[in-house]
């Protein structure tokens, strides 16, 4: 059940794997003139590369009226250029025996191919056409928006869970852009034009707002030649100020209720909490993230030990917390409660577990145990270039240089149980708290088979 | 010239010699009678097993849908002197991740260690121990089973469990495949049923150990059979699962007020091993399995915008496992996707790929190789189907070139034998 965190990425996000990590010397970087930053993390395990295009603009750089903007240009970005026709850029990197794909999110927008390495030259060079000659054709838009609207059908309108989380964000969030859906509202879906997507491509989509991620089987002064020839061409332009949008302060608990078709109720709770804005100085943030390991890290965690387990109040009981966004930070609690048990009994058992570690602190055991699953998380991040491309782009994405990845983790491994009881009393309190609430509603009625054989 | 095209030729021409071989793969037998694959890499200090049993869903008792699942998860939750907390701390404290699943065929459980003594040992330990005396302690019992109903429950309520349920009953009406698990069948599995389930279908004989990372031939030998001689003695069930006969082509609807229709259609179509596997697997990739490149992503989702998703895939098991398209579409168009659908597999049928579709499923499938071998996890994943189903040790040296020399007319004489439209089911969920 340590999944939650996986769920509240993927939630804000089209399409994200886990999270993960980097070493001494390597990664090698350089900024082209035009400022576009370049990473290299050299692996030679396997003859392979993977290629990241991360931009520094995601959901919450929209504005009301055009929500979904950020996702609905990244689907535009794979429908051609003046030399690559809609389509091509993903039928070349196939050819070439490449996957390709793109994720948006509420802090970023990017797009990767894994290829066999001798094809790294060939990507960068589809890559860096498109940052700055996306044809944006209308028809092509046409069709791509009516794709956009069938995949929030498919994630989030059909779906209990993120329906939940959708509204439980546009509460806990009152001023700030984190309340919209990455995906967009269905009615500013219904509503955008082509003119909205190249308004956004035409403000964000330069190299001065943008950084590449390599990591494979590659020499870094090869990649940062190849990188010049073709992103090294590319204009800087002045990038748009970008308003804070700072959230008020809340006083006073939130609570909301969702309805959809569903058996098992659902209770999600969040609690406004930092992040880490620097890397040195901060310390609330190691020390949430380590209570959520204590809470949730592994099976016999305190939230399945004693809620699923022990008392046998929930069928499942997770918590989640992402200590590096652009935004404002949420610790979430979120599950279900066994028949016979309410909604409101669950919260209680929830409230139960933060309050014995606001008086009791968390064990020594308990911190040694999250420690020994940072350090081999670590290692096991290495199995997966992936993994640790993904984990450069997020932190860069976030604020937090690459560079501090090593202390990062000194700084989770060096907190206290004292800390984690001090952030468990300062945060997990009323008046920082929103509750969302999933009422099961019955099917309309028991689905019936009708059939027919058919005949060709 | 266009430049795909381009690129496409001169990757052909280097396509040879860019074809890696697979890894080295070390097979053997333990004297406990399991049988071992091995990849030795010593990259990372990571040690990745897998134990697989012949102990899929397939092999439930009739009514009793739900076991081997059920089964599967509890074997960590109480072993001989470790409870299930007991389990999951010192698994924790260790940094080791045990994990598992069930599929039609197989039941497996999975660890990563950290390869140091310290670690490994007391891991592999407790992995022995599940999969050696796991004790399915009465209360565990009673509340996993709880859980597994109220999940299930939940889950029956969404279109893409329903669809998927009915799917494979339509598919499979009077084979073990086609056995879905529900909340009653679940609901009335006995504690003896899980017991006798273990006692019989988690045998040495019936495992496949696989492993790979930082051992040596000599300590994998060690570790594949101190992880197998616990076993439950030999039973005498059987292994081989019946042939499925093929249904007759129908349509299926239920209702369901979710905004989108699923629709999934297909048929009983292809086993492990069976010579046709290439020229299916070639020609999918042209169909519905190239992801943006196929025929069915270009007609369904680029050209008129009704899905976000649309696949096919050849699912091999152990005896013909399913053939499957499958799409989401806003409910009031569920009727003219359907349609884009059957005409999109019956012209592929009628005519197989074209030369240039065949050219680029060939370059992606071949070129892409080396992805699939690239981590320790992904190594790890194909030895343990090239060792269950029994597969050639040569399947990943010779792939690119299975890969390479099929023909369009061996695809279309391989669609004609494994997908006929006279057995294609259809299930359509919500909608119109």
């Amino acid at each position: 059940m340590a999944t939650l965190k996986r769920f509240i990425r993927q939630a804000a996000c089209v399409f994200v794997l886990v999270l993960p990590f980097a070493a001494e010397a390597n990664p090698f970087e350089r900024q082209l003139a035009n400022g576009l930053r370049v990473i290299v993390k050299e692996d030679r395990r396997a003859p392979t590369a993977v290629h990241m295009a991360w931009y520094r603009v995601g959901a919450m750089d929209e504005h009301n009226g055009t929500t979904g903007v950020a996702h609905l240009l990244e689907h535009m970005m794979f429908k051609g250029t003046p030399t690559t026709g809609p389509g091509e850029f993903s039928r070349v990197v196939a050819a070439a025996g490449g996957r390709d794909n793109a994720f948006t999110n509420k802090d970023y927008t990017a797009y990767f191919q894994q290829v066999p390495k001798q094809k790294l030259a060939l990507v960068m060079q589809l890559e860096a056409d498109r940052m700055r000659h996306l044809t944006l054709d209308p028809k092509e838009f046409d069709q791509e928006i009516r794709v956009v609207m069938e995949e929030r059908r498919l994630r989030t309108d059909d779906n209990p869970r993120a329906r939940l989380f959708e509204a439980l964000g546009a509460v806990a969030f009152e001023a700030h852009p984190y309340r919209v859906p990455v995906i967009g509202w269905m009615n500013d879906l219904q509503n955008m034009t082509v003119q909205d997507a190249r308004d956004w491509y035409d403000r964000w989509y330069v190299p001065n707002n943008a950084y590449v991620v390599v990591v494979g089987d590659v020499d870094h002064a090869d990649v940062f030649k190849l990188a010049e020839k073709y992103y090294g061409g590319l204009e800087a332009r002045a990038l748009p100020s970008r308003k804070p949008q700072v959230e008020p302060e809340q006083r006073g608990i939130r609570r909301l209720v969702v309805k959809a078709p569903a058996e098992l109720p659902m209770v999600a709770m969040a609690y406004k909490v930092p992040v880490i804005r620097d890397v040195e100085q901060d310390a609330d943030p190691y020390a949430l993230e380590i209570l959520a390991a204590v809470l949730d890290g592994h099976d016999a965690a305190r939230f399945s030990k004693n809620l699923v387990r022990k008392q046998k109040l929930a069928v499942s009981a997770g918590a989640g917390y992402d200590a590096t966004s652009r935004g404002p930070g949420l610790f979430y609690l979120l599950g279900s409660p066994v028949r016979g048990k309410t909604r409101a009994e669950l919260e209680a058992g929830f409230r139960a577990e933060i309050a014995r570690i606001v008086k009791d602190g968390v064990t020594v055991d308990e911190l040694a145990r999250a420690r020994a699953q940072l350090v081999s998380g670590e290692i096991y991040k290495l199995d997966s270039m992936f993994a640790q491309a993904m984990e450069i782009g997020q932190h860069e994405a976030a604020g937090v240089p690459y560079t501090l990845n090593k202390r990062l983790i000194e700084k989770l491994e060096s907190v206290t149980t004292e800390q984690v009881q001090s952030v468990a009393q300062k945060y997990f309190i009323d008046d920082l708290l929103t509750v969302a609430e999933l009422d099961p509603q019955p099917l309309p009625q028991t689905p019936r088979a009708s059939s027919a054989k058919t005949r060709h | 010239m266009t430049l795909a095209r381009f690129l496409g030729f001169v990757f052909l021409c280097l396509a040879t010699r860019l074809a890696v071989a697979g890894p080295k793969i070390d097979h053997w037998q333990t004297p406990s009678g399991a049988r071992v694959f091995f990849v030795e890499n010593h990259d990372l200090p990571i040690v990745d097993v897998q134990v697989a049993f012949a102990a899929g869903s397939a092999y439930e008792p009739q009514g009793k849908a739900g076991l081997a699942g059920l089964t599967q998860g509890l074997l960590d939750l109480g072993v001989e002197g470790l409870d299930e907390n007991q389990i999951a701390s010192r698994l924790a404290d260790l940094g080791a991740i045990l994990s598992g699943g069930v599929d039609q065929d197989r039941s497996f459980v999975s660890l990563r260690t950290l390869s140091a003594e310290d670690k490994r040992g007391p891991a592999l330990s407790i992995l022995r121990a599940v999969l050696g005396t796991p004790q399915f302690p009465a209360e565990v019992f009673e509340r996993e089973k709880t859980r597994t109903v109220l999940s299930l429950k939940d889950a029956l309520t969404r279109p893409e469990t329903i669809s998927s349920q009915l799917f494979w009953a339509t598919m499979y009406p009077t084979h073990a495949y086609g056995r879905n698990a529900t909340p009653e069948s679940v609901a009335a599995l006995k504690r003896a049923d899980i017991q006798n389930f273990y006692r019989n279908h988690y045998t040495a004989s019936r495992a496949v150990v696989s492993l790979v990372g930082d051992l040596t031939r000599e300590q994998a030998e060690v570790v594949a059979q101190r992880l197998t001689e616990s076993l439950p003695s030999e039973a005498s069930v059987p292994v081989v699962l019946g042939e499925p006969q093929l249904p007759s082509a129908s349509v299926h609807r239920i209702a369901h007020p979710a905004a989108q229709a699923h629709v999934l259609m297909g048929l009983p179509a292809l086993k492990r091993g069976d010579p046709d596997f290439f020229p299916l697997l070639v020609g999918n990739y042209s169909l519905g399995g190239g992801g943006f490149v196929s025929r069915l992503m270009k007609e369904v989702r680029e050209k008129r915008g009704f899905a976000y998703s649309v696949y096919s895939y050849f699912l091999p098991l152990a005896v013909m496992g399913p053939f499957q398209i499958g799409l989401q579409t806003k409910k009031n168009q569920a009727g003219e996707a359907l349609k884009v659908v059957r005409d999109v597999l019956a012209g592929f049928l009628a005519d197989g790929p074209s030369e240039d579709e065949l050219t680029a499923a060939k370059q992606y499938l071949v070129g892409s190789f080396p992805l699939r071998l690239d981590s320790n996890r992904k190594t790890l994943e194909n030895i343990a189907v090239i060792g269950f189903y029994g597969l050639p040790l040569d399947y990943l040296d010779r792939y690119a070139e299975n890969v390479e020399k099929v023909t369009v007319d061996e695809i279309k004489a391989a669609f004609a034998r494994h997908v006929p439209l006279n057995h294609l089911v259809t299930v359509v969920v919500g909608g119109e």
